[in-house]
């Protein structure tokens, strides 16, 4: 059963990240990028992390990719027409491939028959959060703040 | 008999389950969520159409006319003639829209009303999904709303829809961190982020009549009118449906709609103000606990739904009530007023849990925000006086 639901979200996943990067009109694709992300968080749940799930929902389907379509909406239509191959971006990509795949092989945890660990719950990851990684936490929360700041200062440049 | 007609679905289910006995696990998993599902659409689809022709009464009651009455007794009937109405109204496409989003929008927007609408409990052991994260999963698929919405204004290739999706969106994105930041106090007192856990953290009793439930402490009320404004700006109505404000743009992201994908769009706002709705009570309001000890004896969802009845009838009476705001007061309001009251809950049920809970605890929390709304009152003021309005008539 689970190997089969696993086939089916890796196949819809694949299809929809092959799509985003392939399809001619960029809203199209940003929405199968919206679509790719559901399909991830359908494999945490798959793996039984619910948390983490939803949060890729929350923060990547509810956030970045409304970021990525309010771009769309307030840049010119003409950048569409802009079709050519860009050697930038297949290095950037052939980077962070080449960077993953290494992560994932130097991981201990990359053996066949994985020993069952009793899933998180939210209570858990929250009690973490807030005592071991407190200080990572902290500094993510003023690197965003940060940069809230930073993007107010940027359009209040532009009214003066 | 008591307990029967309290847990008569429960036990109607189990009854339907039986019938599968000796069934594999996974079949009657399966057939057990299906049940769920199909309760679930029966009792909010029948809602929506009876939630329906009831707005337009109370609305009519407000500016003194009748409403709907022609079809069925008091007009009961008129659902389903509007129903049938825009089944056979023609599906119009526009020739320069791009169909599959135009397509895919009305159905994604209903689609995720559907599933938040699943984590909430509707009596005792009636929560048809309890997942441990279900407070964050109402807000996940609550976010992907905005999505459907830009899919509906960008796929209509209008420029009124345009403008009409740039607006929901831009004022969703805003009253979500209000929303959030409201459920907060009330996840951090209960330290669970399960609605079950929720409702149950609001039984009993306090001198034997007094509910314990969220809305009755200072930093629980204060949350509940932040919540309940946001859930206003969320579900796009009056006085905040400047997305759809039809005196300037038409209908927003709906104009290129007609017939039974309006009619969608229609059962997705509905849908959405059930769901926050309903997500309200079980927050606040106690959930399906009786609102007096003395009340037990009616069945819990019974109480749900009558909660849930008295939030709704309020939003109507809101849109009978108020003009439509503008953009910018909109924003103005979310960012300089709605997100520092939100802190301030926050603050305000931290001074509650640490005074201890009790009495004490109930005036301190009043203290901090009280303190912290006049605060911003003064700061927000901007001595602007305004003098009565004088009307000219023509003579």
């Amino acid at each position: 059963m689970n190997s089969a639901a696993f086939i089916v979200i890796a196949i819809l996943t694949l299809a929809a990240a092959l799509a985003a990067a392939t399809l001619r009109k960029l809203v199209h694709a940003a929405l199968c990028f919206a679509a790719a992300f559901v399909g991830v968080a359908a494999f945490y749940f798959l793996l039984g992390a619910e948390f983490v799930g939803l949060i890729q929902v929350f923060v990547y389907v509810g956030a970045v990719a409304v970021l990525i379509v309010f771009t769309i909406l307030l840049t010119r239509r003409e950048v569409e027409e802009d079709r050519a191959f860009h050697w930038s971006g297949a290095l950037v990509a052939l980077a962070v491939f080449a960077g993953l795949a290494w992560a994932i092989f130097k991981s201990a945890g990359l053996s066949v028959t994985a020993t069952a660990i009793p899933g998180l719950t939210v209570k858990q990851i929250g009690e973490m959060l807030m005592t071991d990684y407190i200080w990572p936490l902290q500094c993510i929360g003023l690197l965003l703040t940060a940069a809230l700041v930073g993007a107010l200062v940027l359009v209040m440049e532009e009214k003066r | 008999m008591r307990a029967f007609l309290d847990q008569i679905f429960v036990l109607g289910k189990e009854r339907v389950l039986a019938l599968f006995n000796g069934a594999p696990g996974w079949l009657l998993e399966i057939i057990s969520s299906l049940l769920n599902i199909v309760g679930l659409l029966i009792v909010f689809l029948s809602l929506f159409a009876l939630v329906s022709v009831l707005e337009r009464k109370i609305l009519a009651r407000i500016q003194n006319r009748l409403g709907p009455n022609r079809v069925g007794p008091f007009g009961l009937l008129q659902p389903a003639a509007d129903g049938i109405k825009m089944l056979i109204k023609e599906d119009i496409v526009p020739l320069r829209a791009d169909r599959v989003v135009h397509f895919l929008a009305p159905i994604l927007i209903a689609a995720t009303a559907i599933l938040a609408l699943g984590i909430i409990p509707y009596g005792r052991n009636m929560t048809p999904f309890a997942i441990d994260g279900g407070i964050l999963f109402f807000f996940a698929i609550g976010s992907t709303t905005e999505l459907s919405v830009f899919m509906a204004g960008w796929g209509s290739n209008n420029k009124f829809s345009i403008l009409g999706a740039m607006r929901a969106i831009a004022q969703m994105v805003s009253y979500e961190l209000p929303l959030i930041l409201t459920v907060l106090p009330v996840v951090m007192v209960v330290g669970s982020l399960r609605p079950d856990a929720i409702v149950a953290a609001q039984a009993g009793y306090s001198l034997g009549v007094i509910p314990h439930w969220f809305v009755l402490t200072p930093w629980g009320a204060a949350a509940f009118l932040l919540f309940f404004v946001s859930g206003l700006v969320e579900s796009n109505r009056t006085p905040f449906d400047v997305p759809e404000g039809e005196s300037e743009i038409v209908a927003g992201h709906m104009t290129e709609y007609s017939g039974f994908k309006y009619a969608i769009f229609f059962l997705g706002e509905y849908l959405g103000m059930f769901a926050i709705g309903g997500l309200a009570v079980t927050l606040f309001l106690g959930g399906w606990h009786a609102p007096f000890s003395f009340f037990e004896f009616v069945p819990s969802w019974l109480w749900f739904f009558a909660k849930l009845g008295a939030l709704i009838f309020v939003f109507i009476w809101v849109r009978g009530t108020l003009p439509r705001t503008r953009v910018d007061q909109v924003m103005n309001f979310a960012w300089k007023f709605m997100l520092p009251m939100a802190f301030a809950c926050i603050l305000a049920a931290a001074v509650w849990h640490y005074a201890g809970r009790g009495w004490a605890a109930w005036a301190w929390s009043l203290l901090v925000v009280a303190l912290i709304y006049f605060a911003l009152a003064r700061l927000l003021d901007t001595g602007q006086k305004f003098a009565p309005r004088t009307y000219r008539f023509a003579e």
